[in-house]
């Protein structure tokens, strides 16, 4: 049976990772409140503003409902869904981040949007072809990975790709490309 | 994104306009008042010296900010912050490029400084944003550089009548370019004033191929809604929070239905604990020569 991936809809680039899941053939859906996630077998976070995110997921419940679905569920989270998957948040933040994947994350850390860029970063888990075309909006970096934190990616020294057992977390946008490697190992490996 | 396929720097731009869907970007005029949208869950703000409703109220020549309080502005808040520019004031872009501006919005709510020329967008690594209220004027700004759309409606009067006109012109001309027979496309780009590859890209798609957000009017939850469902990818909401009697509250509720927009149950119980909205204006009303929406060309 084909898994469900539901994508958190409440705002940001929700649409183009739908698009990747297409492009991979997965099913999918749309999360914009708890009762959506019954019929997820594994949720995306995508890209967008975070601290509207964790107001927002607030708001809905589903600040309660995703770390529930964590426990047994697989969790994909890029630039903004990573701050929210993020045990920490440098500096502060007026909303807690969920903590599911343990990391530490500084927002806006390369600057502001003149600072944004698009650079290739290395992927060891493709020994074909490590070399990824990654769009960094904005972007966290990870200031601190946790000893159960896996760095599977990287822009220079920096883990820009990191795993714990179910969790997956991205500082970049692999949505925005359409190379759709990270979403096929999501799928094909993580959820199986 | 096939036509600007190459062009890096076009995509890191329309990437941000990306992260704003789904979203309302409020107008703002102190570093106060963005606390406040933020905290309702903006997902950007819009730093301007006064409101639409206030320059309309006022007159005079409306001009960019003051650099100070858009610094202000930015060091009080982590989402992305906006400011606009005067339609074809290159300069004051540069200067709002050089302050560290998110989004520049070329703005025809301020005073035009060039009657012909819009701003060349392609030299800045700051993105733009410009408002239409046809198909031909969407592709012209993006054939200019701009990485987002928004609809024009009519600026500070919280009145959605030209917002929903706008809209509609869009995605019907849209729908029209998708029937067009190849041999038609010349003529028609010719006739629209548009290169020929964008509207090959529109026939073949059936979209910009930047987001496409919508201002102008939108004053309570409802308004919100409507736009979205018409096919608004996210909402600007100026004069329609801080002119009304509850503005926090007011923001926050329509935060929410542009999230929940095609579900009218929560689109109604974030409605119900408001208080008054801005006192509207009639179209009608306004003197012909004040009309906002005719800057641009």
């Amino acid at each position: 049976m084909a898994r469900t991936v539901g994508v958190l809809g409440l705002q940001g680039d929700f649409a183009r990772h739908l698009a990747a899941l297409r492009r991979i053939h997965c099913p999918s859906r749309l999360v914009r409140r708890p009762e959506d996630l019954k019929t997820c077998d594994a949720l995306i976070l995508p890209g967008g503003e975070s601290t509207t995110f964790m107001n927002l997921m607030e708001r809905t419940g589903l600040a309660e409902a995703v770390p529930e679905f964590a426990r047994n569920h697989f969790l994909f989270g890029t630039c903004a869904g990573l701050i929210v998957l993020a045990t920490e948040i440098e500096g502060g933040c007026r909303f807690r981040p969920l903590g599911l994947i343990d990391l530490a994350v500084r927002r806006n850390a390369y600057g502001r949007q003149v600072d944004s860029f698009s650079e290739r970063i290395r992927i060891p888990l493709f020994p074909e072809n490590p070399a990824f075309e990654a769009v960094f909006i904005r972007a966290p970096k990870i200031v601190r990975l946790g000893g159960s934190t896996e760095p599977l990616g990287f822009h220079r020294d920096e883990v820009v790709l990191a795993r714990n057992a179910n969790v997956l977390a991205a500082a970049f946008h692999p949505e925005l490309t359409r190379d759709s490697r990270i979403h096929d190992y999501f799928v094909r490996q993580l959820i199986g | 994104m096939e036509i600007f396929k190459g062009d890096k720097q076009f995509q890191i731009k329309v990437g941000l306009a990306e992260m704003l869907k789904g979203g309302v970007i409020m107008d703002v005029t102190n570093a106060e008042q963005a606390k406040i949208a933020e905290d309702a869950g903006a997902v950007a703000v819009m730093a301007l010296e006064r409101i639409p409703a206030d320059i309309r109220a006022h007159g005079g020549v409306a001009r960019m900010s003051n650099p100070k309080v858009i610094r202000e502005i930015m060091d009080t808040v982590s989402i992305p912050v906006m400011a606009k520019c005067r339609i074809g004031h290159f300069a004051e872009a540069q200067v709002l490029e050089a302050l560290g501006v998110d989004f520049i919005d070329e703005s025809e709510v301020l005073t035009p400084a060039d009657e012909r020329y819009h701003v060349d967008k392609w030299k800045f690594k700051a993105p733009f944003v410009c408002g239409c209220r046809e198909l031909g004027e969407a592709l012209r700004r993006i054939a200019e550089g701009a990485a987002m759309i928004r609809t024009k409606g009519e600026a500070g009067t919280g009145n959605i009548i030209e917002a929903v006109r706008h809209m509609r012109t869009v995605i019907s001309e849209m729908k029209r370019v998708r029937t067009l027979a190849e041999e038609e496309l010349i003529i028609t780009a010719k006739e629209m004033g548009v290169p020929v590859d964008l509207l090959v890209f529109i026939r073949k798609k059936g979209k910009l191929p930047v987001p496409n957000f919508a201002a102008g009017g939108i004053a309570t939850p409802a308004d919100a809604s409507l736009m979205m469902q018409l096919g608004a990818e996210s909402v600007f909401v100026g004069s329609g929070i801080f002119k009304s009697e509850d503005p926090a509250e007011r923001a926050g509720a329509i935060v929410t239905a542009v999230t929940h927009y095609d579900n009218p149950d929560i689109v109604a119980k974030a409605s119900e604990k408001l208080r008054e909205a801005m006192p509207g204006l009639e179209i009608s009303q306004i003197p012909e020569g004040q009309l906002i929406q005719g800057r641009g060309w």
